[in-house]
């Protein structure tokens, strides 16, 4: 039978790629993935800030990527530089002054590998208590948060105009980001969080028609992902996060070999 | 049209201005729209009527002047050039409720009187230019808005579309008797049905009904003799001012020339 240290693994991974499947279809469709990453690498920043300052962990990574998200609207104001160099600057700079900071910080030994591969086969019950409990509370808001984040994403003009507040939407989805980035960097680390993000949902592209049902097909392929990759782990004994990640692809690579599905024009099928 | 009473006005805007880095993209704009009236904004390119169109609908917020809406102002958007990704999975029924829940049979309603019911499954990145100006139109329909903007709704649609689309916003607007504000992207075409013209090129040069317009000497500098000759070429085709009541008539005495209005009006029948 299963270890108890595997069952674990196992029900917080589901967990997580349940909340990153539809969460990553906003990134997807806003192609925000390279925000997404810079999100991720600030994540680095966070665990040091946490321990130089002595608090919470996931409250330090959420506090830093928030304000990375925040700082990057501002820039983007500004009309300076365009928005891949300076997410560029971020994602580097707030990885690099993470890196530096624990290099200062002599009298604790961090595990650096340990953030940025994350370790999900040492998820405690008090882990998956908090991937639940968090992502039971991400999924809900984005529940009340889909109509004008769905609008605003399609249009954001258009969304202001018929009376839904899309600077108010993408604010709080940017949270959201940052939540789920700090929920999962101890399981799969900074530097593959976005792949559970991004692969799931661009898998699930091709099998639907709807943005509810790739939202739904992305969670179930994640959680596939992640359980393939878990037991391939096992098998061949591989890192787990990364295992997740290829068994992710794996799925990508089946999904774009399908044939195209029938009735692109499918108007007379209804 | 109707009784121009000024509680009949659902939006306005008083000498608003928008201003961006330095330089004002539209400024001193006096525009208001009244139920069932259908306003055309005309321009060069860059010369503000999006910036107008969003002063209108709230999107943006004026750096000068003064903006106001009746309350609870429900609208309808048609933005320029919306392209929608691919990898947004989205059917034209889908599209129908993306700002609003709809009821299946208002959607359905709603895509039949665009013309594009048997659409309802597609995607609507499969759809063609046309077809897509319709979904969006009937999208914004769908709504009963009070105020239906199109910022350049036939863009892209070849001709017999564009005299068909004409007709579709003249019909929304003479069943739901809601205002219209419409974004020409062509300089000298404006459809006939339209009540009041706006010129714009930064400011408001100069505003009336399409033959004063087109006959106004600002119009001219603008844009040359030859453009006002064909300003309104749609006027023969869809003029159906003609109220029993001869009221037409009252604002500027030039649109009496109507009569052609039912003769062309087998042109729109074919448009499949």
């Amino acid at each position: 039978m299963l270890d108890d240290f595997f069952t674990r693994a196992l029900v917080a991974g589901i967990g997580l790629a349940l909340v990153t499947g539809p969460l990553g279809c906003f990134i997807v469709w806003r192609r925000m993935a390279y925000f997404g990453d810079t999100m991720a690498h600030s994540a680095l920043l966070g665990v040091a800030l946490s321990f130089l300052l002595d608090i919470n962990l996931t409250v330090g990574v959420f506090v830093v990527a928030a304000l990375v998200s925040v700082a990057l609207l501002l820039l983007q104001r500004r009309h300076a530089l365009s928005t891949d160099a300076l997410l560029g600057i971020l994602s580097h700079s707030t990885l690099a002054i993470g890196l530096v900071l624990v290099a200062f910080m002599t009298w604790i030994r961090v595990d650096l590998m340990a953030f940025l591969f994350g370790d999900i086969l040492a998820v405690s019950v008090g882990d998956i208590a908090l991937i639940y409990g968090g992502g039971l509370g991400i999924l809900l808001v984005l529940v009340v948060l889909w109509r004008p984040l769905l609008a605003s994403t399609v249009n954001p003009d258009l969304a202001e105009a018929e009376g839904l507040r899309p600077e108010l939407s993408r604010l709080v989805f940017m949270l959201l980001l940052a939540s789920v980035i700090a929920i999962a960097m101890k399981l799969v680390g900074v530097l593959l969080i976005t792949s559970l993000l991004i692969i799931p949902a661009a898998t699930a592209r091709r099998l639907s028609t709807t943005p509810e049902q790739m939202a739904i097909i992305a969670a179930v392929l994640g959680a596939l992902a992640v359980t393939g990759g878990l037991f391939g782990s096992l098998r061949y004994d591989t890192p787990s996060g990364p295992s997740i990640v290829v068994a992710a692809l794996c799925l990508f690579l089946v999904s774009i070999a399908l044939p195209r599905r029938l009735g692109r024009r499918s108007g007379k099928e209804a | 049209m109707d009784a121009r009473t000024t509680h009949d006005i659902i939006a306005e805007m008083r000498g608003a201005g928008v201003r961006r880095d330095g330089r004002w993209l539209v400024q001193g704009v006096d525009l208001s729209i009244r139920r069932g009236e259908i306003v055309t904004l005309i321009g060069p390119n860059g010369s503000g009527k999006s910036t107008t169109a969003k002063l209108l609908t709230g999107v943006l917020k004026p750096d000068a002047g003064t903006v106001s809406r009746v309350e609870g102002l429900r609208v309808g958007y048609v933005p320029q050039q919306l392209s929608i990704d691919w990898t947004l999975p989205l059917t034209v029924k889908r599209l129908m409720t993306l700002t609003g829940p709809h009821s299946a049979a208002e959607v359905d309603a709603a895509l039949e009187a665009v013309g594009i019911g048997h659409l309802s499954g597609a995607e609507v990145q499969h759809l063609s230019g046309g077809e897509f100006q319709r979904a969006l139109m009937a999208r914004a329909m769908v709504r009963r808005p009070d105020l239906l903007v199109l910022d350049e709704p036939v863009q892209g649609v070849d001709f017999s579309g564009e005299v068909a689309l004409y007709e579709l916003i003249k019909t929304i607007r003479d069943e739901t008797h809601c205002g219209v504000l419409l974004i020409s992207h062509d300089l000298h075409v404006v459809m006939a049905a339209t009540d009041t013209v706006l010129c714009l090129n930064g400011h408001v040069c100069c505003r009336g009904t399409p033959d004063l317009v087109a006959r106004s000497p600002e119009y001219l500098e603008l844009f040359g003799s030859r453009a006002a000759a064909t300003l309104a070429i749609y006027q023969h085709h869809h003029d159906h001012t003609h109220l029993p009541d001869g009221s037409v008539e009252d604002e500027h005495g030039h649109e009496g020339h109507d009569h052609h209005g039912h003769e062309h009006g087998g042109v729109h029948e074919h448009r499949h």
